[in-house]
């Protein structure tokens, strides 16, 4: 295992040494990393990656990031779209997506989710309907991360009410730059502005841009969402450390070399969120630092909630390794491999009760007021977040309790009813008559 | 590789568990626990016979089979896991490591052979009245007599003490906190049981009034070797932690699949699924902590002092939680003497405050990760 690990590390050394120019423009490095297949290494070896096992992909992503080599662009191209088109789609969708994304020709984003339409998302209302070799698409999605800068967005619309509501959905790739395709920003409750409101008026898709089979979406669906539990769970470290800006309204900032590349990211370091250091053990690296500075470094408290959190942090990098390290010994890893988002959302609890307690009353503070030049503040805000995106908490749990535990499923009448007879979403007394949702 | 596992590792973890399942059902955990001795001779003597678990960390110059940390660690996880009631912690954990932490050739070669073949139980005697493990403050004395010393005091919470032949007890001597031998039948040693919330594994006092002892390795040196066995031993204790934790996950799925209640299996209702997912978190985090922990004793690896610590707290709170709510998910039956709930229950909580509490070993971690002057090793 050692030997194949350090043969992935050694090529990706001497491939770098082989490729790597910080003279050459952004661009050019991106397609020059998408066709070597190192750009994701873990992917499939016939579509843009090498075929690398998790753990001998992170140790090539450790050579990339000891010469600071810029990574194709983040987001949910390369996070969702991109895996699960490779797993779903047609080799003519695989052609016309998955390079795009990694030169970051396109941004994309998840068109999934809708007002009535949460836990429960097949219950979806967003419908298609059929218009020769066009799908007509009417509908609103929301909690919409990067829709005012996506290219493509992964549909899940409604092309058949009257079966039951699993059977009658389908996966789109959908253009977002047309007239029928409205993004409007949405203030969550930190006051900034993370996602937003999608709305199609006779929006259009072509039929060719189906991933899976017409009503099969369900399925192709289930596959973006064990993409997005896998890698919201991971911790950071396992990829680029740098990567480069994606999407048509940031084109223009490929053309600067690598090396300009590199050393703005450098100066802009300053802007590295807690968000992903929370996580892993490292998180606790500013709380003890604020804890020096307010003279709470003594508090057994302190001292006892710092080591809390970093054993959580620690057990979470350890789940995965020991995850990673099943996988290459009996080709599937065991059930620790589910558990990295809920541990996440704990873990970002943790470090807001840690942090608030050792502010005490500067954790009133926000800004450069607060502490920690005022990621306290931020940090404290977005902690319910994670808890709700990419599955709640409570889905989790019932994820692990039924396909990890063997958990008999709760008794759902609404999965052999037709789509059509459901009532769906946040229902007013009044307007809850039969029909009205569909 | 960390937490790749042997074939010999998941071998001996498969080999164990049948044993177990075996020789120790709850049939036998019960009549074993209410017996003084606590724990079957001829058990005992496969366990050494057929398997070599006693001499698992003992080099094989002594008659061991020479394996590690790891090893251990997966013993004492289907050790904890069954329940097993046998002095096997006290001798082939506390003794083995305290024997080979302090570096006394002549004393490896005169008492691990006989442990390793079985013959000897030996244990470990550090607390005093106030349970603490701790070298400092000790009023138990060590003098010279002859060529020999003599040793008068009381020694509290001694792990199977009362069957031990081979007390390892540790006496303030001139030269300081000293490791000394002590027979079972030494005379001027008075041994009572304890009544123990845990009634699977038993704890003695000793009475020690001019016991002769002998000296292991040098005076003065018993805090090192105190604090590098115990080390060793919280990381043993968590991988027995970890077994039990997951038996009493297991023993809740199990339950909430066929108890039916408003005409439905309870492990279809969120509020028992939830806790049983929980309860996996726990318990997988748990494993993964120990286990790394295992590993880096395996290596020699600074981070020991640590990670040791972060194990045994973090397992210690995981198995509590997880045998508290087992009894929750079982409901009524859950609290009753017949089921075996209530023996996980008690071994959780009495291995939790066992070897230093959870927030005392988080403070030893917060040690090392909040006074930078303190550096690991």
């Amino acid at each position: 295992m050692e030997a194949t690990g350090s043969s992935a590390r050694q090529q990706a050394r001497d491939w770098i040494e082989e490729n790597f120019d910080p003279q050459l423009s952004l661009r050019a490095w991106l397609e020059r990393l998408a066709d070597s297949g190192w750009a994701c290494p873990a992917w499939p070896a016939d579509w843009y990656g090498r075929g690398l096992a998790p753990e001998q992909a992170a140790l090539a992503y450790e050579e990339f990031n000891r010469v600071d080599a810029p990574g194709p662009p983040a987001g949910l191209g390369v996070m969702l779209a991109a895996p699960t088109i490779i797993a779903n789609g047609s080799d003519e969708l695989r052609r016309t997506f998955v390079r795009a994304v990694l030169v970051g020709d396109h941004a994309w984003c998840q068109l999934f989710s809708e007002p009535g339409a949460g836990s429960d998302l097949a219950g979806l209302q967003t419908k298609a309907e059929r218009d020769g070799d066009e799908f007509v698409v009417n509908g609103q999605k929301v909690w919409t991360s990067g829709g005012q800068i996506a290219d493509y967005g992964m549909l899940l619309a409604r092309t058949d009410p009257d079966v039951p509501k699993h059977r009658g959905i389908t996966y789109f790739a959908l253009p977002m730059n047309q007239p029928g395709v409205e993004v409007r920003p949405l203030i969550q409750m930190t006051g900034e502005s993370g996602f937003s409101e999608v709305f199609f008026s006779n929006a259009r898709v072509p039929a060719s841009a189906i991933i899976g089979e017409l009503n099969g979406g369900w399925g192709v669906a289930l596959s973006t969402l064990g993409f997005e539990r896998t890698s919201l769970g991971t911790a950071t470290g396992l990829g680029f450390r740098l990567t480069s800006p994606g999407g048509s309204r940031f084109l223009a900032q490929q053309e600067i070399s690598v090396a300009e590349f590199i050393a703005a990211a450098k100066a802009n370091a300053r802007s590295y969120g807690v968000g992903g250091t929370a996580m892993t053990a490292g998180g606790i690296i500013p709380l003890v630092t604020l804890a020096a500075e307010l003279g709470r470094d003594h508090d057994p408290e302190v001292r006892q909630q710092i080591v809390r959190l970093y054993t959580l942090g620690s057990a979470n990098s350890w789940n995965g390794l020991r995850a990673g390290a099943a996988l290459r010994a009996r080709g599937r890893a065991g059930a620790e491999a589910s558990l990295g988002k809920l541990m996440a959302s704990r873990i970002g609890r943790q470090w807001r009760d840690t942090a608030s307690l050792i502010a005490g009353p500067h954790g009133m503070l926000a800004g450069e007021d607060g502490p920690l030049g005022g990621r306290l503040a931020s940090q404290l805000l977005a902690t319910p977040g994670p808890s709700i995106y990419g599955g709640s908490d409570q889905i989790q749990r019932n994820i692990i309790g039924e396909r990890v535990l063997g958990l008999p499923k709760e008794p759902d009448p609404s999965r052999t009813v037709p789509f059509r007879q459901l009532k769906v979403g946040t229902q007013v007394a009044e307007s809850a008559a039969p029909g009205e949702a569909s | 590789m960390i937490f790749t596992f042997t074939d010999e590792q998941t071998e001996l973890a498969a080999t164990l568990r049948r044993f177990l399942q075996d020789k120790s059902p709850s049939s036998e955990v019960r009549r074993l626990m209410a017996t003084e001795q606590g724990y079957d001779p001829q058990t005992w003597a496969q366990l050494a016979g057929q398997l070599g678990l006693q001499g698992l960390v003992i080099p094989e110059k002594y008659g061991g089979s020479g394996a590690g940390p790891v090893e251990l660690a997966v013993a004492c996880e289907q050790m904890g896991r069954a329940l097993l009631c046998a002095p096997y912690f006290a001798t082939a954990v506390l003794g083995v490591h305290a024997l080979l932490a302090s570096g006394d050739q002549a004393a490896a070669e005169d008492f691990l052979p006989a442990i390793a073949d079985g013959t000897t139980i030996a244990t470990l005697a550090v607390p005093e009245a106030d349970g603490a493990w701790s070298t400092e403050g000790l009023q138990t004395r060590a003098r010279r007599s002859g060529d020999g010393y003599r040793l008068d005091g009381r020694k509290s919470f001694v792990l199977d003490g009362h069957v031990a032949g081979l007390l390892l007890v540790v006496a303030q001597a001139d030269g300081g906190p000293s490791l000394f031998a002590v027979q079972g039948g030494a005379d001027g040693l008075e041994r009572r049981l304890l009544e123990t919330l845990d009634m699977t594994r038993k704890q003695a006092v000793l009475e020690l009034d001019g016991v002769p002892g002998r000296l292991i390795g040098a005076e003065g040196t018993a805090g090192d070797v105190v604090a590098r066995t115990l080390r060793l031993a919280a990381v043993a204790l968590a991988a027995e932690q970890v077994g039990g934790a997951q038996r009493c996950l297991d023993m809740s799925v199990e339950y909430a699949k066929i108890r039916m209640q408003f005409g439905r299996p309870i492990g279809s209702f969120q509020a028992i699924k939830h806790m049983c997912a929980d309860l996996l978190l726990e318990v997988e985090s748990a494993r993964s902590v120990a286990y790394y922990a295992a590993w880096a004793a395996q290596d020699g690896s600074d981070e020991l002092p640590l990670v040791s610590s972060l194990a045994k707290a973090f397992c210690s709170e995981a198995y509590f939680r997880a045998a508290a709510d087992n009894i929750q998910i079982h409901g009524g039956i859950g609290f009753t003497w017949e089921h075996d709930a209530h023996l996980y229950y008690r071994r959780a909580k009495s291995t939790e405050l066992m070897l230093g509490t959870p927030s005392e070993h988080r403070e030893i971690a917060a040690s090392y990760l909040i006074d930078r002057a303190a550096t690991p090793g």
